[in-house]
């Protein structure tokens, strides 16, 4: 990264070129033209410093952690633990031990519900989620009510997009075990008032689980100010490889949560008459975790942190007013979701034209963005749309993106006018 | 733009706006077909009058490739045998996934949906008609998928 981004207090267009160097994906021309990459909600580019630490990890550094006396091993095991300390400032947790590597959000709430759910949700007890929650945190609880005979309770949204307090508030009660909120919507952009939902949990002795997956890679996070239990996010889109994500646990929980794998690294000792669990965190680390991709990770974490995440999300909302009005000015065009705090997502629907024809216009004009349900079927039922066009920002999108954007959606209409 | 305006041909849009025979057959066959991850869902009916396919019907919402590949289906296997249906689509399916220089068959008003073959990833949208037809035929009730 060049000395222009590191002195500027603002994120601004010389600051950003200076960061589309760094990625040399965006680069490239798709069929015929430029790539335009506004996919970012599904999986973000990664700069090449984190390709290049991924590829040194191997090419020079590769060994087993936490086994070997050899100096590979203790080089790569220093590595990996030193991964985990860059996530815990990243996410200001209080502990690095707190700090679980894990697949990635998707595993990290599987590892809730199967390891401190089957031991603290029991039939009758209540979950609560909300309308607009990614599968990832529906079904691993939908999963665990059948196992319990646990019930989900949802909280419904806006037509803007906005989750009900006042709903919120009426369905948590005496049966009330977990709250698993998404910190942001993915389809919608919207930013949930997690410390109010936080402490509104807390006040009836209830943990709360947020989903991060689309919070950390777009503003700074502090696991310690939210007060929340658990916290979860993916590698692959905050700059980092794929295959890897966190699960942030406060310490008392994780203690008195039992194991969610068997197998090597997890225990202290085994005899076929009993077993002896690990301290944490390598209690949930069973076998040989994915060590280049927290290695990559870290790198990936300390490229944001050097940019500065308040300015990522700063010259986010500018892009992001940018893109609402340009894309406002579309006749027949209708944002999905229009929350008044919302991230860098930009959710729509056009009258007459169904996503996956824009979709396939989009690509050919070298536009990427996702079609579909995002992964929400929940919330398109009640957004009353099978699908949504999403176009989503980094802090390597441009102007120039979304106007190739605009054009490119133009171009679309013109085809189906 | 030109393989765009191969998929996008001036009588697929028109079915996709006008879509032909969208409506229900009461007291024939029917089937669902249904694709979660593009939304596309779509019913498609039939009167049978032995193994003949006296009237072909679909109601469903979807993107324009599978709108006009079922617009397009439900004119072109009226009056056929199930047999000879389930023989057309056949010959579409090849159509449709065939090498993109490949010669096209002479499929009549169905040859307009061979730009198809240029955008593999549609290649569903335009057979979840097909793969419906064949369920109703067959008189299957399970929902019918081409993801
Ligand atoms: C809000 C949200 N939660 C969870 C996930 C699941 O993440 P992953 O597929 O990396 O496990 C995603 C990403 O698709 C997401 O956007």
């Amino acid at each position: 990264m060049s000395k222009v981004i590191a002195a500027s207090p603002r994120l601004g267009a010389a600051g950003v070129t200076a960061i589309r160097r760094d990625f040399r994906a965006l680069h490239q021309l798709v069929h015929g033209k430029p790539l335009v990459y506004l996919d970012n909600a599904a999986t973000t580019q990664k700069p090449q410093v984190v390709i290049d630490r991924v590829a040194r990890y191997y090419a020079l550094e590769n060994a087993n952690i936490h086994r070997g006396v050899h100096a590979l091993s203790e080089r790569a095991t220093d590595a990996y633990e030193r991964a985990r300390a860059s996530v815990q400032r990243f996410i200001h947790a209080a502990e690095p031990h707190e700090i679980l590597f894990v697949r990635g959000t998707t595993e990290a709430i599987n590892l809730i519900a199967q390891t401190y759910g089957r031991t603290h949700i029991g039939a009758g007890d209540e979950i609560v989620i909300s309308t607009m929650e990614h599968h990832s945190n529906i079904v691993p609880w939908q999963m665990l009510c059948e196992q319990t005979g646990a019930r989900l309770r949802v909280v419904p949204i806006t037509d803007a997009g906005e989750l009900r307090l006042d709903e919120y508030e009426r369905i948590l009660s005496d049966r009330t075990r977990l709250v698993s909120i998404v910190h942001v919507s993915n389809a919608l952009g919207t930013i949930n008032p997690v410390d109010q939902i936080v402490r509104l949990a807390h006040a009836r002795g209830v943990p709360v689980v947020l989903d991060g997956a689309q919070a950390v890679a777009h503003m700074s996070v502090d696991v310690q100010a939210l007060d929340c239990d658990f916290y979860a996010f993916s590698g692959h889109k905050v700059l980092g490889p794929t295959g890897i994500g966190v699960l942030y646990g406060k310490t008392s929980f994780l203690e008195a949560m039992p194991p969610y794998q068997g197998g090597g690294d997890m225990i202290r000792s085994v005899s076929f008459e009993r077993t002896h669990y690990n301290v944490l965190p390598y209690k949930f680390e069973a076998g040989t975790p994915h060590i280049a991709g927290a290695i990559g990770l870290a790198t990936a974490i300390e490229y944001l942190t050097a940019v500065g995440l308040d300015r990522v999300a700063a010259y986010e909302q500018e892009l992001l007013a940018y893109g609402t009005d340009a894309l406002s000015r579309i006749q027949g065009l209708r944002l999905s979701g229009t929350a008044s705090h919302k991230a860098g997502i930009l959710s729509f629907v056009i009258d007459g034209i169904h996503p996956h024809d824009i979709g396939t216009i989009l690509d050919r004009e070298g536009v990427a963005i996702r079609t579909g349900h995002h992964c929400c079927q929940p919330l398109m039922d009640r957004l009353g749309v099978p699908a949504t066009t999403r176009a989503s920002l980094a802090l390597y999108t441009t102007r120039e993106d979304i106007d190739a954007l605009r054009t490119a959606v133009e171009n679309a209409r013109e085809v189906f006018a | 733009m030109s393989d765009l305006q191969d998929l996008y041909q001036e009588v697929i849009l028109d079915h996709n706006r006008r879509p032909r025979n969208f409506r229900a057959i009461e007291g024939g066959r029917r089937a669902g077909g249904y694709n979660p991850l593009c939304g596309d869902k779509l019913t498609v009916y039939l009167r049978l009058d032995g193994d003949r396919i006296t009237e072909a019907a679909f109601q469903g919402s979807g993107c324009a490739i599978s709108k006009a590949s079922a617009s397009l289906m439900t004119d072109a296997v009226k009056g056929k045998t199930l047999a000879e249906a389930d023989a057309l689509f056949e010959r579409f399916h090849h159509m449709v996934t065939a090498a993109p220089d490949a010669p096209v068959d002479e499929l009549g008003k169905l040859s307009v949906l061979a730009g198809v073959r240029q955008f593999p990833v549609r290649v569903k949208c335009a057979t979840l008609a097909w793969h419906t037809l064949r369920a109703a035929a067959e008189a299957r009730e399970a929902i019918v998928s081409t993801e």
